[in-house]
């Protein structure tokens, strides 16, 4: 057979999660001049996109103008999208190593790490994670319950997650029907009875993980005054110092903003959204129904490490809230994937730099790659993933030259179809995703939205008549 | 982003020596695995020093016989370590303050957990900064659109 790469024979690659990392990951493999290659991007869900559908929060609509980008690597000869195909179910890692040449995992951090805290496991308190796939309609969320009835609802954890999730539950109705948030969940929030929002962070405002735009985003709610306590966000004499030797008019711009809102008076609007520093939850406390009825939280106090980060550390102040609703958002981790090696410490693919690592040999997998938050953890914005997955793919183009990719005994583009039709007959191709993707739009226009999400695999196999 | 970040995308795991092994040993682990410094453990695993390229340098300056001496007359005593949870900027900050550059991560049992480098850090701040700038110039792009 003629060499790997060309049209007699094209490099073939399957990728695994079609977010963002997936279609970066695409694209750079289509940019290789000189070589014919195939993509099959894969996705357990009917709809390409992973969390620029499914977790950029719906009030943030021009975020998701990135999805322009993949539609035109979607558009590249040798591109096929197999949605509602999932590894480990419909098809098996050891399978796929029969029809490609290489496998790219860019499956994302899915999951999120536990608050390890008595009454932890109490109702009423949900990891954010979750709340996000409700209101954006992600189909293994849509029948989860929070109990919106509730007035006081702390977000523990300060980052982007934690900002949009108090953010939606402090939106009105009509604000929330400008957006594509899930129709179910516009319905629940419009007769939501929150009234206060917390959002607490660990460690100052100098070290707040969110943005400058999003802390604006605060202060600009149509209906929700937002609040921060003046003690807390004075700065301390390490952040001070800290702030000043890295002339970070960035974070110094954002302490401003936070700063300023220890001033503002309530004027009259309907939701409080109080930030919170310093402090850490130490216990929930739950009613007679098990369900949560307060947080008592501890003030914490900033040390320097060794290495010069600012770490918080518990003083003996604590107070209680009363909150009948919590959501975490203290950091992501990725789920392992049947059949591909996991680093349990990190959350990640067993890698090293993004070639997937036999755990026993600590040797690469010939063939096998990761992307993306699956590679490295969750950091940055969307766009950070670009570089990840080109520097992954550069290996892969590394290893095809040192001919160390996997030698597939059908490399046939028509049998694996035939394959995953056999496995799946209701497998989602890209043409699919287009005609679901009018459909959605058009239904949003109908009501005045900029889309209306189908938010179960059913209905989206209903609407195509598949 | 925190050091986890990196040590996420190590696994290759860390190239110790202990510090009774020569110098010729130590300079010859470097040269294989193309390193530019190794960390010094002792027989119970635990950290007591790092030895680097420029620890070498500066000691053949005044021994000639340098590749013969024990690592422990070379390396470096005073290790500044860090956790993996410690913010990458803030690494930075200290490498390039302090002037070194690699820095062992030990966790809370101080177990060594990896080592990092500034090449390290200095990628994941280009890769940080191209991801904003695409995220932006997309965003822009849509504006026009």
């Amino acid at each position: 057979m003629s060499e790997v790469g060309t049209v007699e024979n094209p490099l073939r690659v399957a990728i695994i999660g079609a977010g963002p990392s997936g279609f970066y990951a695409t694209e750079h493999l289509f940019k290789q001049k000189g070589l014919t290659i195939e993509v099959d991007l894969y996705d357990r869900l009917p709809t390409p996109f992973g969390l620029v559908r499914n977790g950029v929060a719906p009030d943030h609509q021009k975020i998701k103008s990135v999805t322009a980008v993949f539609d035109r690597t979607a558009k590249k000869p040798g591109f096929r999208f197999f949605g509602n195909v999932e590894l480990g179910k419909d098809i098996t890692v050891e399978e796929m190593r029969q029809y490609y040449h290489a496998l790219i995992y860019t499956t994302g951090a899915q999951t999120d790490r536990p608050m390890n805290i008595p009454g932890a496991d109490l109702e009423g308190h949900h990891p954010a994670t979750e709340f996000v796939a409700w209101y954006n309609g992600h189909p293994d969320f849509r029948d989860y319950q929070f109990d919106l009835s509730q007035e006081r609802v702390a977000v523990v954890g300060i980052g982007n997650v934690a900002m949009d999730v108090a953010r939606i539950l402090c939106r009105t109705p009509e604000e929330l029907k400008q957006t594509d948030i899930a129709d179910y969940a516009l319905d629940a929030l419009s007769k939501s009875n929150v009234k206060e929002v917390y959002v607490l962070g660990r460690r100052g405002p100098a070290q707040a993980a969110f943005t400058t735009p999003e802390i604006k985003e605060f202060g600009e709610m149509e209906d929700a005054d937002v609040f921060t306590i003046p003690e807390e966000v004075e700065l301390d004499p390490l952040s001070e110092a800290s702030l000043s030797e890295s002339a970070d008019r960035g974070t110094q711009r954002k302490v401003e903003i936070i700063q300023s809102y220890a001033s503002n008076q309530p004027t009259g609007k309907s939701r409080k959204l109080i930030v919170r520093f310093l402090v850490s939850p130490t216990e929930l406390f739950g009613d007679e129904n098990g369900r949560v009825k307060a947080m008592k939280i501890v003030h914490n106090e900033l040390y320097k490490t060794d290495a010069g980060s600012l770490r918080p550390k518990a003083t003996d102040k604590t107070e209680v809230l009363d909150v009948g609703l919590v959501f975490r958002s203290i950091g992501y981790r990725g789920v392992p994937l049947p059949g591909v090696p996991f680093n349990d410490s990190w959350g990640v693919i067993l890698n090293e730099d993004g070639r997937v690592i036999n755990p026993d040999t600590k040797q690469p997998v010939p063939g096998e790659y990761t992307a993306g938050w699956i590679k490295r953890g969750p950091s940055g914005v969307i766009g950070t993933n670009k570089p990840d997955a080109v520097a992954s793919v550069d290996l892969l183009l590394t290893d095809l030259r040192d001919g160390n990719l996997i030698a597939p005994t059908t490399p046939d583009a028509a049998a694996i179809a035939a394959l995953i039709a056999a496995r799946q007959p209701h497998y989602f191709t890209y043409a699919d995703w287009q005609k679901l993707d009018e459909l959605e739009l058009a239904n949003g226009a109908a009501q005045g939205r900029p889309r209306l999400k189908f938010t179960s695999v059913a209905a989206m196999i209903a609407a195509l008549g598949k | 982003m925190k050091v986890s970040g990196i040590l996420a995308t190590k696994t290759g795991g860390v190239i110790t020596a202990h510090p009774d092994q020569q110098i010729r040993e130590a300079a010859t682990m470097m040269a294989k695995h193309n390193i530019g410094s190794i960390v010094v453990v002792n027989q119970a695993g635990e950290l007591v020093g790092i030895l680097s390229e420029r620890d070498i340098v500066r000691k053949a300056v005044t021994h000639d016989h340098v590749f013969d001496m024990p690592i422990s007359d070379v390396m470096t005593q005073n290790v500044v370590t860090a956790l993996p949870q410690d913010d990458l900027m803030s690494v930075a900050h200290t490498m390039t303050e302090r002037r070194f550059r690699h820095m062992p991560i030990l966790n809370a049992d101080r177990e060594l957990m990896g080592m990092i480098s500034i090449g390290d850090v200095l990628k994941a701040q280009r890769d940080k900064y191209r991801g904003e700038i695409d995220t932006l110039e997309t965003q822009l792009m849509a504006d026009d659109a």
